[in-house]
């Protein structure tokens, strides 16, 4: 790890003055449980490291009657115990319990989870996002068995390692960003890009502006679930994974969201799987051609096929266990 | 101060001119050199007269470790896990990954398992931190310790600390688990020897010692 000048401040305020403009230079520190590894790897190599568990106003659930606002700060284990969290929005517990390790329960924030980097070891061994040598990817002729399937014509192949994204998009959650130009929110959609450059971020936030809060509509009568394929049951990342949040009508869907996970180098909604399922009464046949759909322009690497094979189960069995009540 | 850290930011850009990515994009894996130049400009720019930016050299830290104050001078990149073992002797606490994934490092802070690999030191001030070494002083061991010998809970014994950490921790919120709970409970430590049978059965047996032992210790006479 290089040396870095550290920063605690205790107001929003400050601690937006003291990012820089230009990424690379400032980094915001939230439960480090990414930040510091990454430093390690010399994957993010910040001169200085602000801070933000002093500042008390970023931490805590706040539930209204229309929807629930989550602080960034709040850690994963907070989250996991919180009543109106269980009683409102079953789905997040779901996803959060994914998160297989007290310790990182007890470290990591929900703001830390969404805006951690990828997972894509060409990155963390020092290649860059686009894990680029002599101007070219070491992706598509490497070791890709992680790598994309989806939105990965390229240059960018890694997949966004957030778990608990997918099903906040599908949830039509937003985000709140307080930079020194003021406070704005956006979808936790708008929230991912896919970088084209080689110093581009695969988030929109600006190098100084800190994620404060997420804000999820009050789900009334929707059914939603999660569903990681993993390689283990201990902590991991997912190989892929899917979140549904169906509207019903009766029997029928009258609206579904579908958001894949670690496919792509966004969570990646599919309006195909959507439309499979709009207008239908859920049976296992329905949720495979939903599952089916949302791969059909899966574009599989060297090594990864067989991702696309486990992304079309996972999001089979997420609509299944939705619609038999969800999460 | 906006002026100070624009002139701290810039003079470090241009001291720093090879990034460790260009650097090793040209000159393969060495990278002692480029770090070296930067470090030393840092050190010419100090941010003095803000409070509140600290380092990057050493600067006071104050620990509560095992119910004792430790006082160090340490840069601000120094993890918690590090301190401990370089610094304080206490090298119960195990590095292995140094990534917060595989659980060796494990330590409580205020009474919560946490990786020590991950935490940096200057972030532990203000919080109580409990090593193994707390559970086993004057020798006598706790009774995670004694399950894990009587259940041949350990091979090699490298994840061993780590594991009886999140054991006693994991413990103190499922006082009484199934060994469903325990084999969930204990997701965030590795053993590569795969003792995970042995030690799910310690869990279980210390769970019994201990709430005989909360109850007067009468039980099993």
């Amino acid at each position: 790890m290089e040396r870095f000048e550290y920063a605690n401040p205790t107001s929003r305020k400050e601690a937006i003055s003291l990012l820089a403009a230009e990424w690379g230079q400032t980094e915001v520190l939230a439960g480090g449980t990414d930040l510091v590894s990454c430093m390690k790897d010399f994957a993010c190599t910040p001169k200085r490291v602000v801070s933000l568990k002093r500042i008390s106003d970023l931490r805590g659930i706040r539930s209204s009657g229309k929807e629930l606002r989550i602080g960034s700060m709040t850690t994963i284990r907070e989250l996991l115990e919180d009543q109106h969290v269980k009683q409102g929005y079953p789905a997040l517990i779901q996803s959060a319990e994914y998160i297989r390790s007290e310790q990182l329960r007890n470290m990591g924030t929900i703001g830390g989870e969404l805006l951690q980097r990828p997972r894509c070891w060409y990155f963390r061994l020092g290649y860059g996002l686009l894990a680029q040598y002599n101007g070219k990817s070491l992706v598509p002729d490497g070791d890709n068995r992680y790598h994309a399937i989806l939105g990965n014509s390229g240059p960018a192949y890694f997949v966004s390692p957030s778990m608990m994204a997918p099903i906040l998009i599908a949830m039509g959650a937003q985000v709140r960003l307080e930079g020194p130009g003021g406070a704005r929110e956006i979808t936790v959609e708008k929230l991912y890009r896919t970088p084209a450059q080689p110093d581009e971020r695969e988030h929109t936030l600006h190098p100084n502006e800190i994620l404060t809060e997420i804000i999820v509509p009050r789900q009334e009568g929707a059914r939603s679930a999660v569903y990681e394929v993993r390689q283990k049951e201990a902590l991991d990342w997912p190989l892929t994974a899917a979140a549904v949040v169906l509207k019903m009508n009766g029997d029928t869907v009258s609206h579904a969201r579908v958001v894949l996970g670690h496919v792509a180098p966004v969570p990646w909604p599919s309006p195909e799987a959507e439309q499979t399922l709009e207008g239908k009464t859920v049976s296992e046949d329905v949720a495979e051609a939903a599952g089916k759909a949302a791969v059909s322009k899966a574009t599989p690497l060297s090594m990864n096929g067989y991702k696309v094979q486990l992304a079309r189960v996972a999001v089979k069995r997420a609509i299944m266990q939705a619609a038999q009540g969800g999460a | 101060m906006k002026q100070k850290k624009e002139k701290l930011l810039s003079g470090k850009k241009e001291a720093d001119g090879l990034t460790r990515r260009d650097f090793l994009k040209g000159a393969g894996v060495a990278v002692s050199g480029s770090i070296l130049v930067g470090e030393a400009q840092a050190e010419a720019n100090p941010a003095e007269g803000s409070a509140q930016v600290q380092g990057p050299g050493e600067v006071p830290v104050t620990l509560r470790v095992n119910g004792e104050t430790r006082r160090l001078n340490l840069e601000p990149r120094v993890t918690l896990l590090d301190a401990l073992r370089d610094r304080l002797d206490l090298t119960g606490a195990k590095k292995v990954c140094d990534r917060a994934t595989c659980g060796a490092c494990t330590m409580l802070m205020d009474d919560r398992p946490v990786y020590g690999c991950t935490v940096l030191a200057i972030e532990a001030q203000g919080h109580e931190v409990t090593t193994i070494e707390h559970f086993s002083k004057g020798g006598k061991l706790h009774p995670m310790m004694s399950a894990f010998v009587e259940h041949d809970a350990q091979q090699c014994g490298f994840c061993t600390p780590g594991f009886v950490m999140a054991c006693i921790a994991f413990l103190k919120t499922h006082p009484n688990p199934t060994m469903e709970e325990v084999e969930k409970g204990l997701g965030g430590n590795l053993c590569r020897c795969g003792t995970y049978w042995g030690i799910r059965h310690a869990v279980l047996d210390a769970a019994k010692a201990m709430s005989a032992e909360a109850e007067g210790g009468l039980i099993h006479g």
